[in-house]
């Protein structure tokens, strides 16, 4: 399990990394933290022909709270954002679910914008990004795009990111006043991608009835699935809200599949229960909020 | 045709050291086969096991999911780094004390981890000590013992400072 | 006196250098060895048609290129079958590499040989093989039925048929006990596959010394000897120009006694031919899909028994799934079918086993080597009954247990020895009693009802086994007091971790009254020592355990000996403490042990102070007498072997408590207690430590670890992403309690501890979940999916 040849190539500027991108094309992969491509290429299931090493471009490791939101860099490594007490005041979703990603070693090296390029369904950081309505900024030599979640995660393990672009931060928007989200997830073992998972983000209105009510799903469809579920519960307070209902419309919407862990049925029925926890969970983060 | 070569430099525990690699080149094979440390065991080379974990900056990171190109100019400890000249540690003496090894195969990476937990914590609780060994496989010890060396490491530590 | 070390929880001498990257595993020797990657089949049943490696004769740094036609007379052959047994009819083994079919995703096909392992793994990538793909074999079920054959000459996939029949006292037999049983049941039992799984794969390491025309291989095995006598036999070399030695191990479990491996004979092979260091170190992946695998069975048992739960008759009828090959015989369903009976009478008794090919990776014995089968089967049925009746289950088991006082206690049945299987000793009614305290087994109806009345769902679960441990046929011991007064000693089975530089250093302090730290110990290296079998089935501290004490026993013998004459006092009034031999009760009059070793070897030159002391005009010896006297030998050592008459009957009894979740079908253990019987500890701590490893093998066998194969035979989980080993925080904590019951076979009254943990886990899983949900458990591992599954279908 040795990695096939490629050419490597380490910018020391974004330009650099751009031209040199520019110059490879479909032929170049971008390798940030590692922790996903790395393990491809020791089982040589991925042989890209030059591999572009961003770790020197260390203006990209920046996290920054911006109008609405935090601006994650590309080289902002998963602990890093999971540590920041500011990242946590302005969107609590993002350390809710880094918790849940992999194991510590693995957030030491591994990075948010990576995780999202990533595309993987069972991952969570896609599935923050989609609830929230994020977006990830793509530059490329002469410019650069920014890329809503919506149309960001286009198949398993397929982004936006096309030949010559690198992702060079994401952002999330900030919680609103009087809101809530939580992060639920049910793996074989800690730390395993998880069997079905469900982030939700509840806000209330003026009268704290529940006026936004969203969840995200991993591990149930080809992309990270978002779902409105605000009508199914009801614009009612928390209390009385039905949370049970929004479940089932959540379970309604997605498309799971069977694999070696788990059944398509199991999966469906664990997204339900943990659609409930979740939504549960953040309206009383929003009633405290 | 030959592969090209990188001419890298690492500080590897404490003492600067050059070395020229293939771009693809593993730092965990880096340290094994170039620098002859072999303490750094590697057990899946998919991330998953933990055996390879060395200290990158202080931090615990896998050295089969980096390229020793990556660490370039960066400091790395091994496990053959840990002890205080002929001194063990305390968490390598924690280790043995509570019988924390078997075949020894996983126990570079554990105490390479344990050391980094402790230093930011140094007086974790059960629950803790889980979470920050979470990503270390062991086949042998049923990881009773290795949590006992964790609480027994912070002990000798805090006896000791 | 101070150096009773026996029984003490001395900390383990082999840690320091584990402790501090010192080590020296497989991978960590030869750093200027070439390396060797394989060409793997990828298909689980296919011809080979053609192989093109025109492609990667470009590859930079490539040295050989090897496949099946390259290989001379006996390397060509078959590996070997390495236990025989009447039964099985049809064993069949791999080539070293594959001869015009693949039988299993994985074999060998072509062998590279490169000056590193990325540009060997790159000319691998390189080569083409033309298959012509076949339609494979996969699960015992398909195998029995035998419409497609793994072996062209093997009919029905039927390996090996064997059934045994333990009749009851009045020669009345199972079939007819169960008939006329006033209750009978009768259900299926199934059990998937997982694997030994060491963290450190195999791996060879091979030196041909041209001018000495010897060779030298490294290999992480649990069998240095034996791999040497194959290696030798393979090469076509005499056995003394051969030595191989096992270096630090990281982990076996079963899967490293298997020999030779393929890579075991071709690595060296290509080094002799070759005249370069070569070596292969196992990738992870590789040892997935090309080592060795265990424990799939489908169990039918059929049982009768009495109103009080007491067993009048039991069959089973096992089918066993052996993968491709059958290397290591059928050990381990004879194992299954001879260990299922555990600690109970069972009126009478028949078993019977198939054991079938399949097109996968070959089945050989897995730490617990077909016992986690045999007491799932057994103690699922033990709670059967115990529903069936409305009973409490461990009253079923107390009602059917062997009695202490009716030790040596006949099964009637003949074990993997080939020796009939006569429990030496053991107390289980105080066992289950420990075990029940210790759980509070008593009080746990209470405690299910407070937790349910808060909507949590518990049970608590047991299970009881008994393990044959300690076989033979023999293993040796050799001690040497050196001038020095130091003390080595070697042993010829090998260590993975085990601890046994440690507990054979603390039997021979013991034996022969010095320190500690004076002992030595070298396992595995045949250098050392010729003559072993291995590490395998619980038998290092019983075998080598005992042949040490033995071998130390002669040399303390001739060093009183010769103590006497020094001292002019009677051998008998002598004892050793601390490295001096003294008169007993009088410390003045002593001799140091090195002195003694000095004496024990006439010398005609002096090349130090000591060795002055012992020349022909200094020693002490009489001129009437040879220098070496007849019957003597120079020098302070001696060597022995202990060979039992047969094995030493280990036992144990689990119980846990695990929680279920009502809602996601998630399996929690609450807690997990074991109350063990290896006889006499030797060192407490190491015994601990090898529970507490049993049992997370256990737990993973119960509830995570699986090998799951798709209908084309393709291993769908060969990463440790998808196959699931339990991390710190999937295992609960173990508690402990020991019951000494001493065997009486061995000098040191000691029992084997190595496996026992991981055997009853999962019949005390199935039991405690079965107690939580009150739905029938009947295949194990369990995961919260197929959890989900059982409760829709009982509902």
């Amino acid at each position: 399990m040795k990695p096939p040849p490629f050419d490597y190539h380490r910018p020391s500027s974004l330009g650099e990394a751009l031209d040199v991108l520019a110059g490879t094309g479909e032929d170049g992969k971008v390798l940030a933290g590692g922790q996903s491509l790395i393990p491809l290429l020791n089982m040589r299931l991925a042989a890209p022909a030059h591999l572009v090493d961003i770790n020197r471009l260390t203006d990209l490791a920046a996290v920054e709270e911006e109008p609405g939101g935090l601006r994650v860099g590309a080289l902002a490594r998963h602990s890093r954002v999971e540590r920041s007490a500011r990242a946590a005041e302005v969107q609590p979703l993002l350390g809710q679910a880094l918790r849940l990603v992999a194991h510590p070693v693995i957030r030491n090296r591994g990075t948010v914008v990576g995780s999202l390029v990533h595309a993987d369904p069972a991952a969570e950081l896609p599935a923050v990004l989609a609830l929230l309505g994020g977006s990830v900024r793509l530059a490329r030599r002469g410019g650069t795009r920014d890329v809503p979640a919506a149309g960001f995660f286009t198949g398993p393990l397929e982004s936006a990111a096309g030949p010559g672009e690198l992702a060079v931060s994401a952002f999330f928007p900030a919680l609103a006043p009087r809101s809530g989200t939580a992060f639920h997830e049910v793996a074989r073992r800690h730390g395993d991608y998880a069997l079905a998972g469900v982030a939700a983000l509840v806000g209330l209105d003026d009268d704290l009835r529940v006026s936004v009510a969203r969840v995200a799903c991993v591990s149930v469809g080809p992309v990270p699935l978002v779902a409105d579920v605000v009508g199914a519960c009801g614009h009612r307070p928390p209390a009385s809200a039905d949370w049970a209902g929004a479940a089932r419309a959540v379970q309604d919407r997605i498309e799971p599949e069977t694999d070696i862990h788990a059944t398509a049925d199991y999966r469906r029925h664990l997204t339900g229960v943990l659609a409930e926890r979740a939504l549960r969970d953040a309206a009383r983060e929003a009633l405290h909020a | 045709m030959p592969e090209r070569v990188h001419e890298i430099t690492l500080t590897v525990n404490g003492t600067v050291r050059r070395v020229a690699v293939p771009g693809r080149r593993l730092l965990s094979d880096c340290l094994r086969h170039d620098l002859g440390l072999t303490g750094t065991h590697v057990g899946c080379e998919h991330g998953v096991c933990g055996c390879c974990t060395v200290l990158l900056d202080g931090e615990p990171v896998r050295s089969c999911l980096t390229f020793a190109v990556t660490a370039d100019g960066h400091e790395i400890t091994t496990v053959e780094g840990l002890a205080d000249g002929e001194r063990m540690s305390p968490v390598q003496r924690a280790f043995a004390e509570c019988h924390g090894l078997q075949c020894g195969f996983c126990t570079p990476g554990f105490l390479c981890t344990v050391t980094a937990l402790l230093r930011e914590n140094p007086a974790p609780t059960d629950e803790e000590v889980l979470e920050g060994i979470s990503g270390n496989l062991c086949r042998c010890t049923g990881y009773q013992n290795i949590i006992k060396a964790v609480h027994r490491a912070a002990e000798l530590t805090a006896e000791e400072s | 006196m101070t150096t009773k070390l026996f029984g003490e929880p001395v900390q383990r001498r082999e840690d320091p250098r584990l402790l501090t990257g010192r080590g020296r595993y497989l991978d960590d020797l030869g750093p200027d060895a070439l390396a060797a990657a394989f060409v793997r089949s990828p298909h689980a049943h296919a011809l080979i048609r053609d192989i093109d490696v025109s492609d990667a004769l470009d590859v930079d740094g490539l040295v050989a290129i090897y496949t099946w036609e390259d290989l001379p007379d006996r390397l060509a052959e078959p590996l070997p079958l390495l236990i025989p047994h009447p039964a099985l009819t049809h064993g069949r083994t791999a080539h070293p590499l594959a001869r015009e079919r693949v039988r299993h995703v994985g074999e060998p096909v072509v062998m590279v040989v490169a000056r590193d392992r990325y540009l060997a793994e790159d000319a691998c990538a390189l080569i083409r093989v033309d298959y012509e793909v076949l339609k494979p074999v996969v699960g015992v079920e398909e195998a029995a039925q035998g419409a497609r054959l793994v072996h062209d000459d093997v009919p029905g996939n039927v390996g090996a048929h064997l059934v045994q029949e333990a009749p009851a006292a009045d020669g009345r037999d199972a079939r007819e006990l169960i008939e006329d049983a006033p209750h009978t049941l009768a259900f299926r039992l199934d059990v998937e596959r997982s694997a030994s799984m060491p963290l450190e794969g195999r791996g060879v390491y091979a030196r041909w010394d041209a001018d000495d025309s010897s060779l030298r291989v490294y290999s992480s095995t649990q069998t240095s000897t034996s791999v040497r006598m194959a290696v030798a036999a393979k090469l076509g070399l005499p056995l003394p120009k051969v030595e191989v030695i096992a270096p630090d191990v990281g982990g076996g479990f079963g899967v490293k006694i298997v020999h030779p491996w393929p890579e075991e004979v071709l690595v060296p092979w290509a080094a002799m031919l070759l005249g370069r260091e070569v070596k292969w170190a196992e990738d992870r992946r590789e040892h997935f899909i090309s080592s060795a695998h265990e424990r799939a069975q489908v169990q039918f048992v059929r049982v009768g028994f009495d109103d009080d739960g007491r067993l009048l008759g039991l069959e089973v009828t096992i089918l066993h799934d052996h993968g491709a090959y059958t290397p290591y015989g059928i050990i381990v369903p004879i194992i299954t079918s001879t260990q299922l009976p555990g600690p109970y009478k069972l009126g009478a008794y028949r078993v019977e086993f198939s054991s079938v090919y399949t097109n996968t990776v070959q089945v050989t014995p897995y730490r617990g080597a077909g016992r986690p089968q045999a007491v799932f089967c057994m103690e699922r049925t033990m709670d059967r009954i115990a529903a069936h009746l409305g009973l409490d289950r461990t009253a079923v088991r107390a009602a059917n247990f062997i009695q202490p006082d009716e030790f040596p206690y006949d099964q009637g049945l003949t074990f993997q020895d080939g020796r009939p299987l006569i429990y030496d000793s053991g107390d289980y009614p105080e066992s289950l009693r420990m075990l029940k305290e210790l759980i509070g087994w008593d009080a746990f109806p209470a405690e299910k009802e407070r937790a349910a009345a808060e909507g949590r769902r518990i049970g608590i679960g047991v299970g009881c086994y008994v393990e044959g441990t300690g076989v033979g046929p023999y293993e040796g011991g050799h001690v040497q007091i050196t001038s020095d007064g130091r003390v080595h000693v070697s042993t010829g089975l090998t260590s993975q971790g085990q601890g046994h530089e440690t507990v054979f250093a603390q039997i021979a302090a013991t034996e022969l009254g010095v320190p500690l730290e004076r002992v030595s110990v070298v396992t595995g290296d045949t250098r050392r020592f010729g003559y072993a079998v291995g590490t395998f089935a619980s038998r290092a501290a019983v075998m080598s355990g005992n042949a040490i004490a033995l071998a130390c026993r002669k040399v303390r013998e001739k060093a009183l000996r010769i103590a006497a004459d020094a001292l002019e006092a009677d051998p008998r009034d002598l004892e050793i403490t601390d490295g001096m031999v003294h008169v007993a009760g009088s410390p003045g009059a002593a001799i140091p042990l090195a002195t003694v070793a000095v004496l024990s070897n006439p010398l005609r030159y002096a090349f130090d102070a000591e060795a002055a002391r012992a020349t022909q005009f200094a020693g002490a010896s009489s001129p009437d007498r040879p220098p070496v006297d007849e019957g003597e030998e120079p020098g302070l050592e001696g060597r022995d072997y202990y060979s039992p008459i047969r094995s030493t009957f280990a036992s144990g009894m689990h119980a846990a408590i695990v929680e279920t979740d009502p809602l996601t079908a998630e399996i929690r253990i609450l807690r997990y207690a074991v109350v063990h019987d290896c006889g006499n500890l030797v060192n407490p701590m190491i015994v601990e430590g090898q529970i507490h490893g049993g049992v997370a093998q256990g737990v993973g066998g119960a509830l995570y670890e699986r090998m799951v194969y798709d209908g084309h035979g393709q291993l769908l989980n060969a990463s440790f992403m998808d196959f699931l080993m339990p991390y710190a925080t999937e295992v609960p904590k173990v508690e402990t309690a020991h019951l000494q019951t001493p065997s009486p076979l061995n000098p040191l009254g000691i029992k084997g501890a190595g496996e026992a943990g991981v055997i009853p886990v999962s019949a005390v899983i199935a039991s405690a979940v079965e107690d939580a949900e009150g739905i029938p458990i009947t295949r194990m591992p369990l995961s919260p999916s197929e959890l989900f599954d059982l409760r829709r279908a009982a509902s």
